[in-house]
């Protein structure tokens, strides 16, 4: 079995007007199950386009990605929408909440697309937010949640469809230090404890300092891969 | 599915239920058009039965042969001016043509009955007594008069409950009491059962039948022998209504000595002509209802298109997010279809209560008739779920081709 990510020269091209802009310019890299790594770069390096194509949301231009040995690039939008729901939990930065919808029915949302019985739903769904730490909030609308508190609803959300891989965009951009650090800890548990990959883009060097590999993307191509050595839990 | 369905439905509602007056004011149109196509079709159906009874109340297959027009110096007169029929017409037609199973004449003038110290004007026929067969009178008290009456020119009437009304105390039993009619005595033999107003809007209660020979020689006078105001006919069955009627030209035509190029001088009418006339006016009320009921529809279903378009924009992140987290093209579409549909369905029920106060407060107000009918309640029903779901496919249908990457981006 190979590795569960496998990205073979992926190039991202868009047409804006007249201009073609190169997001990606031949990025190659694998991603084994139960790490836990950053891709890390200014905003407009491509590190979006990345995660959106990862996260099957997207699919490239050319170059081929293998999701747990299957091509994605060969799969139509039912069947992108049928992995998203399985394999991959998304975790936004501005938390992407459905508002006036509580906290249950939106952790259920994934349960829900994948036509469970509705008690197993709502089971499963009050189990996950129990794991995070929101046991008693099932009832509150996302507006009625602290910043951090909706951040962990979210994470619930991505949890909630056991998925191979949990991808974070810029997870504490919208959060002060204090709820930065604590979601973090629940990201690096997640992944110590349950093994689940997690994957955490960010252009912050003191949130990259949890994760365990760092990718950095500048202009559409990686320019530094590595593995951190002496894992720095809450140093910033 | 079922719980995907539940949950569908409850999201849709809670989403309407979050913005109720811009809820209520997009379904008004669907409201205005299930109600006028409620209000439509029971006014239609109210009509159509009243006229029906109306046409029963003059009889079963009951033909009527009026005299024709006269044209004196270049002045056309009404219908029934000219002098043309006679007894013996009526009496020939009956040994000629054997589908008519009854045939009668009569004549009538309105003029004063008095009573004691009353009187009233009602208008007095003088007819043959097959004539209340084929009218299909019936008495509530007293009996008919017979041929009888008819050959001795009896002084005997019979009077409807208008007049008895108007000339009789309450309580007072009018059989046996003597009426006059131009200062000639008559008994009351009989009084008529009532049959309400006609086809045409008159009191057929108000009237009064003496026998023809009596009116012709006593009362209302002639202008020759034999001549009368109208035939009365009548055939077993509707079928034979039309061969009748051709037979009956034929007999009169021939005893007229009318050339092949003359005009007839009489009118041949049947109860099928008639009920045609009347329920023609039914129809056309009910297409002008029909045109407001398809004009509201369309605007109240282009109503519903743009606030789902509106709340498809103003969604789109949510739409984004469901479809990061799995949801297929489908369900998007399916879930703006379920909202466009509950949208039209509710704007059909409101519709269809105000559509049923519409036909009772018509029946109250203007005195029509109206039938609410169940059909026409599941008909409206099934239209306003049609209408949501054709106009509810087009921004169903957008929402549901986003791309999940723009749809998130969205701001």
């Amino acid at each position: 079995m190979g590795s569960l990510i496998e990205c073979r020269d992926l190039w991202k091209v868009y047409r804006l007007g007249d201009v073609q802009v190169q997001a990606l310019r031949g990025v190659t890299v694998d991603i084994q199950r139960g790490e836990f790594l950053a891709i890390m770069g200014a905003s407009g390096s491509g590190k979006s386009t990345l995660m959106n194509i990862i996260g099957c949301l997207d699919s490239p231009t050319s170059g081929t990605y293998r999701l747990s040995d299957t091509d994605v690039g060969s799969l139509d939008s039912d069947a992108l929408a049928e992995v998203r729901n399985r394999e991959i939990g998304f975790v936004f930065q501005n938390f992407n909440l459905i508002p006036r919808t509580s906290a249950l029915e939106n952790v259920q949302l994934p349960l829900f697309y994948r036509g469970l019985p509705l008690r197993e739903q709502r089971a499963r769904a009050a189990e996950a937010l129990a794991r995070i730490g929101l046991k008693g909030r099932e009832h509150h609308y996302p507006a009625q949640l602290s910043g951090g508190q909706q951040q962990r609803v979210a994470i619930a959300r991505a949890l909630v469809s056991t998925p191979s891989i949990l991808l974070a965009d810029e997870p504490t951009g919208n959060l002060d230090t204090e709820s930065s650090r604590e979601i973090m800890t629940v990201l690096e548990n997640l992944n110590r404890d349950e093994g689940i990959t997690v994957i955490v883009v960010t252009h912050e060097a003191d949130i990259a300092a949890y994760t365990s590999r760092e990718i950095i993307i500048k202009d559409g191509q990686i320019v530094t891969d590595r593995a951190r050595t002496a894992v720095s839990a809450g140093g910033r | 599915m079922g719980a995907f369905l539940l949950l569908t439905v409850t999201t849709a509602f809670r989403v309407l239920s979050r913005n109720r007056l811009r809820a209520g004011l997009t379904v008004l149109g669907i409201v205005i058009g299930v109600a006028a196509v409620i209000a439509m079709i029971s006014i239609g159906q109210g009509a159509k039965a009243a006229v029906r009874s109306q046409v029963a109340s003059m009889g079963t297959n009951v033909i009527i042969i009026l005299p024709g027009a006269t044209t004196t110096g270049g002045v056309r007169g009404g219908q029934g001016s000219a002098v043309s029929l006679t007894v013996a017409d009526a009496q020939d037609l009956k040994k000629r043509i054997p589908l008519l199973t009854d045939t009668a004449w009569g004549k009538r003038d309105v003029m004063q009955v008095v009573y004691g110290n009353r009187n009233w004007n009602a208008p007095v026929n003088g007819i043959s007594p097959g004539y209340l067969t084929i009218r299909d009178w019936s008495y509530s008290s007293g009996v008919p008069f017979t041929q009888t009456d008819m050959d001795v020119a009896a002084r005997v009437a019979l009077v409807g409950q208008t007049v008895v009304d108007n000339l009789f105390e309450p309580g007072e039993e009018p059989v046996g009491a003597t009426i006059r009619l131009k200062n000639v005595p008559f008994v009351v033999i009989g009084v008529l059962e009532p049959k309400g107003q006609s086809s045409q809007g008159t009191d057929q209660d108000d009237i009064v039948f003496i026998p023809f020979t009596t009116a012709e020689r006593k009362v209302l006078g002639t202008q020759f022998l034999g001549s009368i105001g109208a035939i009365f006919a009548s055939t077993d069955r509707t079928e034979d209504l039309p061969e009748a009627v051709v037979q009956i030209r034929e007999v009169i035509r021939a005893r007229h000595r009318l050339q092949p190029d003359q005009a007839d001088d009489f009118t041949v009418r049947t109860q099928i002509d008639i009920a045609a006339v009347q329920e023609g006016t039914g129809q056309t009320l009910t297409v002008m209802l029909f045109a407001i009921a398809s004009i509201s529809l369309l605007v109240g279903g282009i109503g519903i298109m743009n606030i789902l378009l509106v709340s498809v924009t103003e969604r789109t992140k949510e739409i984004g997010v469901r479809m990061a987290v799995g949801a297929k093209r489908r369900h998007i579409l399916l879930q703006f279809l379920i909202e466009a549909m509950s949208l039209s369905l509710f704007g059909g029920l409101l519709g269809i209560l105000l559509g049923v106060v519409c036909a009772r407060a018509t029946t109250v107000v203007a005195g029509w008739p109206t039938i609410i009918s169940l059909e026409s309640i599941a008909a409206a029903f099934v239209f306003s779920l049609a209408v949501g779901l054709f106009f509810g496919l087009y921004p169903a249908n957008k929402a549901s081709r986003l791309n999940p990457i723009d749809a998130l981006r969205y701001e």
